[in-house]
């Protein structure tokens, strides 16, 4: 006897309320980058920001809208977007809410990287490459340290751990031997900041995402889903564990340091867009594309907030704290919950 | 020859060597189940069986292949798995988790079909938790949950099913529940199942053939009338007991020596002094 309703085909596809959530993700991100586009010395209303985004506006709105401002803003965006789809991949491999590469190292070895190339006087192009090697150097750490015996949850968490506080006392020496000019383009670096960033950060950012999210979306997508119920569940149902974790990690850590290359470590996003687009979609899996479009809104919304302060502020500030804050909720809310 | 089999294997984890120059055979149609003391090295045995542990020398043979040479998924569509420690990601319905065991027949093109539609849905109703589809699978008893893991591995469609011990952490009532749906699906729907089992008494009841081990040896194999004798419990166990007929079914039923009557039946020699 059974009491189904419909099909078991459309109970076990995409939930409504992730395409809710993605959806209303995505035209709160273009509400918030209206505004702020419109945000500045030259304020300009929305309607004629978005009137300017269609080529319709005046030269000088033209010039401040889509020469100044919309750079740093598609930026903020795919920043946001890679951080996102790291930290979903990363949370999805170590089975932990937690387990984001904030955490787990990949951040601080793009930092620590970057860190020394600002120490030795190099070009911003210098800096971004070493941001970009020092995250992928890191990932590879972690599987070389922890990955011999394929890399578990807990194993994962500590190595990355591990690492992490490595990174951050090289980092911390590095500034002791740094000059005072140097030491601020480095603190602001690592803060996290979309001050002048243009297209020459948002071009390879994109790109990098062009080619990432089809494989993450696609071809990653379906065996971390599997990946979720356990490793011998996962192999016994054909999945390639170590294949698919080793390409996850590589190409979540690939994402977080090209964010990191293009805006610098901006804190907490990686962290708490996949998380909190679990929690608003309750659905299995590691949410992909509403962490995509979660990740997008944090650091548009976040951007917004800085160039708001009574000070205008780096980015990674206001992640920082709200961020922070998310966490520090997070922890007594699930505590209490029993789940963590 | 049968179509699961694993000759001359050395099993082990890094160094620590757990069984040498095991040769096993699981025959076609049978419910085997495997028993053995702590440690004797049958999960072991199960995992190698499954591919999830390579053997450092001998073979597991699939359809008279390396299990290891064949590509993952062709091994998922044969031989399904359901280990000790599966765990069911949060918020995830009956109806998903069971829709999951139909990964090794879809892929990047063939995402979802009329054939995973029925298929899901018979293995919610041969296990019994078709009324459950909607229900989030942590909210279920440990009874209820089990039948749920094993719809998934039905849905997987395997000939050959492996069952680490699929009644630990449940009571009585739904050890016997989950044994029961065991041996329907093996009578009705043919398939071989390979069961890691504690109980020896369930191990007799429900095996149409036992594997006994001990320290990584099979010592017993064949059928549980002619394996579990009171010998071969007190030389895997250690175990002294009596085996008398189950009432209910005939089968072994082996009933541990009681130590304090045999102590009043043959009493100590009273010590002088």
């Amino acid at each position: 006897m059974t009491t189904l309703n419909g099909t078991i085909g459309s109970r076990v596809g995409v939930r409504p309320r992730a395409v809710i959530v993605g959806i209303v993700a995505v035209l709160g991100t273009a509400v918030i980058s209206v505004l702020t586009l419109g945000t500045g010395e030259f304020p300009i209303p929305p309607a004629d920001v978005v009137r300017t985004l269609f080529g319709q506006g005046t030269p000088a709105q033209d010039f401040i809208v889509n020469e100044l401002r919309l750079p740093r803003m598609i930026t903020a965006i795919l920043v946001g977007m890679a951080l996102a789809a790291g930290g979903a991949v990363f949370q999805s491999l170590v089975r932990n809410p937690l387990g984001s590469p904030d955490i787990l190292g990949i951040t601080n070895g793009a930092g620590t990287a970057a860190l020394t190339v600002v120490i030795l006087g190099g070009s911003s192009t210098q800096l971004s490459l070493a941001a970009v090697a020092g995250g992928l150097g890191a990932a590879l750490l972690i599987q070389l340290i922890g990955g011999r015996h394929g890399l578990h949850g807990y194993r994962f968490i500590l190595v990355g751990i591990g690492l992490a506080a490595i990174f951050t006392g090289i980092s911390g020496y590095l500034l002791t031997r740094g000059v005072q000019m140097e030491n601020a383009r480095a603190m602001l670096w690592l803060t996290g900041s979309l001050d002048g960033r243009d297209w020459q950060q948002a071009g390879p950012l994109l790109g990098v995402l062009a080619v990432t999210l089809p494989i993450l979306l696609l071809a990653c997508g379906p065996g971390l889903r599997i990946l979720e119920m356990g490793d011998d569940a996962a192999a016994a149902l054909g999945v390639p564990v170590r294949v698919l974790r080793t390409s996850a990690l590589f190409v979540a850590a690939l994402l977080v340091s090209c964010a990191a290359a293009a805006a610098g470590p901006v804190a907490f996003v990686a962290l708490i867009a996949p998380h909190l687009a679990k929690r608003l979609t309750r659905a299995p899996g590691p949410n992909l594309v509403p962490s995509l479009a979660m990740g997008a809104l944090l650091l548009v919304g976040a951007d917004w907030i800085a160039q708001h302060a009574a000070r205008p502020l780096p980015v990674g500030v206001v992640t920082g704290i709200v961020g922070g804050a998310y966490l520090v909720w997070l922890l007594t809310t699930e505590r209490r919950a029993g789940r963590i | 020859m049968s179509r699961l089999s694993g000759t001359g294997m050395t099993l082990a984890y890094d160094k620590r060597v757990i069984a040498e120059d095991l040769s096993v055979d699981i025959p076609d149609g049978s419910f085997t189940v495997i028993i053995g003391p702590n440690a004797c090295g049958k999960s072991t045995l199960l995992r190698a069986l499954s591919r999830l542990l390579k053997p450092t020398a001998g073979s597991v043979l699939l359809d008279g292949s390396d299990v290891h040479s064949l590509p993952t998924r062709q091994v998922a569509k044969t031989l399904g798995l359901l280990p000790q420690s599966s765990t069911a990601p949060d918020g995830i319905t009956v109806a998903e988790l069971v829709a999951r065991g139909r990964y090794p027949h879809q892929s990047l093109i063939r995402r979802w079909s009329t054939t995973d539609e029925q298929v899901v849905t018979e293995s919610m109703e041969a296990t019994g938790v078709a009324d459950l589809a909607d229900r989030n699978v942590d909210e279920l008893s440990g009874g209820q949950r089990q039948r749920v893991w094993l719809a998934m591995a039905l849905a997987q469609q395997t000939p050959l099913l492996l069952l680490d011990e699929p009644t630990t952490f449940l009571d009585i009532a739904h050890q016997i529940e989950v044994l029961d749906l065991c041996a329907q699906l093996h009578e009705t729907q043919g398939r071989t199942l390979v069961a890691v089992l504690h109980d020896l008494n369930h191990a007799a009841r429900y095996a149409t053939h036992l594997i006994a081990m001990r320290e990584g040896k099979i010592v017993g194999s064949g059928r549980p009338e002619d394996v579990l004798t009171a010998e071969l419990v007190a030389e895997v166990f250690g175990l002294p007991c009596r085996v008398i007929d189950d009432p209910e079914t005939g089968t072994p039923l082996v009933v541990p020596a009681a130590r304090r009557r045999a102590e009043v039946a043959h009493p100590a020699p009273a010590v002088p002094g």
